[in-house]
């Protein structure tokens, strides 16, 4: 067994929990709401961009890029007409709205794409790989990686350089006051979900490309994305990505030892992370 | 340019403000003065549109604008300096100021250099995390913040509260300029002492009812006293 190169490809991995992880930590950053329906939002985009590329026979990453500005729309009109009623100073409405919201759309796909297994075909790219040293690693997962880390610089960049990112943490901070700025909460709350299904576009073309997925898997993708979330600490996109690298590593480590601990490793690891630090590796200072 | 017309504001079933009449005029400072619980604050947050109003309640250059959310109000020239500074924790100083034109992008006297020039302090501090602040230099930002949107009509709500007498003395000095600037001004204040040197007017409230208007070098201590407790003094 080759420990590097275990360790790397759960490192690669953790790219990908990472880039399911960011939209839901922008969203809850942002406006407090846990988006349920997140993992399923992924699986959604899935199927848009398997659609486009079986049906228009498109490259999966240019699928993509048509996938992009379908789910932002998507995103910004799913917030603005639903959630934003669902927020308030009672955190139970917007679970339970995005519960039902999970449960329609694992439905809703499987009257459309059944309950078959999919994969978006990605051709040659999806066995090429690069000699690294000791350790050879695949295009696909590399690229994922490099995703991940893009998405972040650009949400940071976002998030700390423009006044859109100003209003989105004035906003966070303060909604009656931002509205005395002339902010209208409800529109950046509606571009903040926009963006973060930018994101999980982007998490959905390497979901689809690298495995198999099925109309049922958005659950089991949400709660990877909570424990990336909650290992890095609330607010924090870089803490996101260790995070994400964290459930990886143990994941592939565990399966490493035996393959059926994969899933399980995961999950001890987010539980001990949780019990020693309670808030996360990297909180925000102000909560 | 800005008026009330018989405004009335509920907190659900509580009624703060029983028809308030009130007028601003281009250029003009009115201060309004009242002891706690009058009925400023609310009818300060009825002006900038946080609580909502019926249409015609409110006026601003003609138009009924009572019923316009904040965030329109704002866009429309009427910034606010809110009660508690409420600067935005997460953001620094020169974020905070920089958010005040986020609504309301219009040439004027007032940019972050001007406001600078206004308030020096705060360039030094400009990278500093605004709760790091001493709070008469939060009122700057909070001031500046407001300004920052080159507003018509500035409305500022209790901008001594819990400040040094010297620190709301040097916050009182930037009001000519403001002034100056062409801003037209009203000063919502439980200390009547700084309030009445900057005013040209001055109107009492009291629960929930202007019950004193004039102008600030016509009202003598008695009929303020009068108007401000409700009893003679």
């Amino acid at each position: 067994m080759n420990w590097l190169d275990t360790i790397l490809q759960g490192v690669l991995l953790g790219g990908l929990y990472a880039l399911f992880a960011a939209g839901l930590s922008l969203v809850f950053g942002i406006m407090r709401l846990v988006n349920l329906a997140h993992g399923d939002l992924i699986v959604v985009a899935a199927f848009l961009i398997l659609v486009l590329v079986t049906g228009l026979g498109l490259n999966p990453f240019l699928a993509a890029l048509v996938a992009l500005p379908v789910m932002f729309a998507a995103g910004w009109a799913l917030q603005y007409f639903i959630l934003n009623r669902t927020l308030g100073d009672d955190i139970l409405p917007p679970l339970l709205v995005t519960f039902g919201l999970s449960i329609v759309i694992q439905n809703a796909l499987l009257e459309g794409f059944s309950a078959d297994s999919r994969r978006v075909p990605a051709g040659s790219l999806e066995t090429m790989s690069l000699p690294l040293g000791p350790v050879t690693v695949g295009v696909m997962p590399l690229l994922t990686f490099l995703s991940a880390i893009a998405v972040i610089v650009v949400l940071n960049q976002i998030f700390y350089r423009t006044a859109l990112g100003r209003a989105f943490r004035a906003t966070s901070d303060d909604m009656v006051t931002a509205g005395l700025m002339g902010v209208e909460p409800k529109r950046i709350f509606a571009t903040a979900t926009g963006i973060a299904m930018v994101v999980v576009t982007i998490a959905a073309l390497y979901l689809g490309t690298r495995a198999n997925f099925d109309p049922t898997i958005g659950p089991a993708r949400l709660i990877y994305a909570f424990e990336a979330v909650i290992i890095g600490g609330l607010g924090s996109l870089w803490g996101t990505l260790l995070g994400g690298i964290i459930i990886g590593v143990a994941q592939t480590v565990g399966a490493a030892v035996n393959p059926e601990w994969q899933i399980l490793a995961g999950h001890l690891a987010f539980l001990i992370v949780l019990l020693v630090r309670p808030r996360g590796l990297f909180p925000r200072a102000i909560d | 340019m800005l008026e009330t017309v018989g405004l009335t504001a509920f907190y659900g079933d509580f009624q703060a403000l029983f028809g308030v009449d009130l007028s601003l005029r281009v250029g003009e400072t009115v201060a309004i003065i009242g002891a706690n619980g009058a009925g400023k604050s609310t009818l300060m947050r009825s002006i900038s549109g946080v609580i909502a109003n019926g249409r015609a309640a409110i006026r601003f250059e003609g138009e009924a604008i009572g019923d316009l959310p904040a965030a329109k109000v704002v866009a429309r020239g009427i910034a606010m300096v809110p009660e508690g500074r409420r600067l935005f924790a997460s953001l620094s100083v020169e974020e905070n100021l920089l958010m005040g034109n986020y609504g309301r992008k219009v040439d004027g006297p007032w940019t972050l250099g001007s406001v600078y020039d206004l308030f020096p302090i705060l360039k030094e501090r400009r990278d500093q995390s605004s709760t790091s602040l001493s709070g008469g230099q939060q009122q700057m930002v909070a001031i500046g913040r407001a300004l920052m949107s080159n507003p018509r009509v500035l409305l500022c709500d209790e901008i001594s509260l819990g400040l040094a007498p010297v620190v709301i003395r040097d916050i009182y000095a930037a009001f000519p300029r403001i002034k100056a600037s062409g801003a037209s001004i009203i000063i919502v204040e439980q200390d009547i002492g700084q309030a009445m040197k900057v005013a040209d007017r001055v109107y009492c409230m009291m629960e929930g009812k202007v019950t004193l208007e004039g102008r600030a070098g016509d009202l003598s201590r008695d009929a303020i006293h009068a108007a401000y407790f409700g009893v003679h003094a």
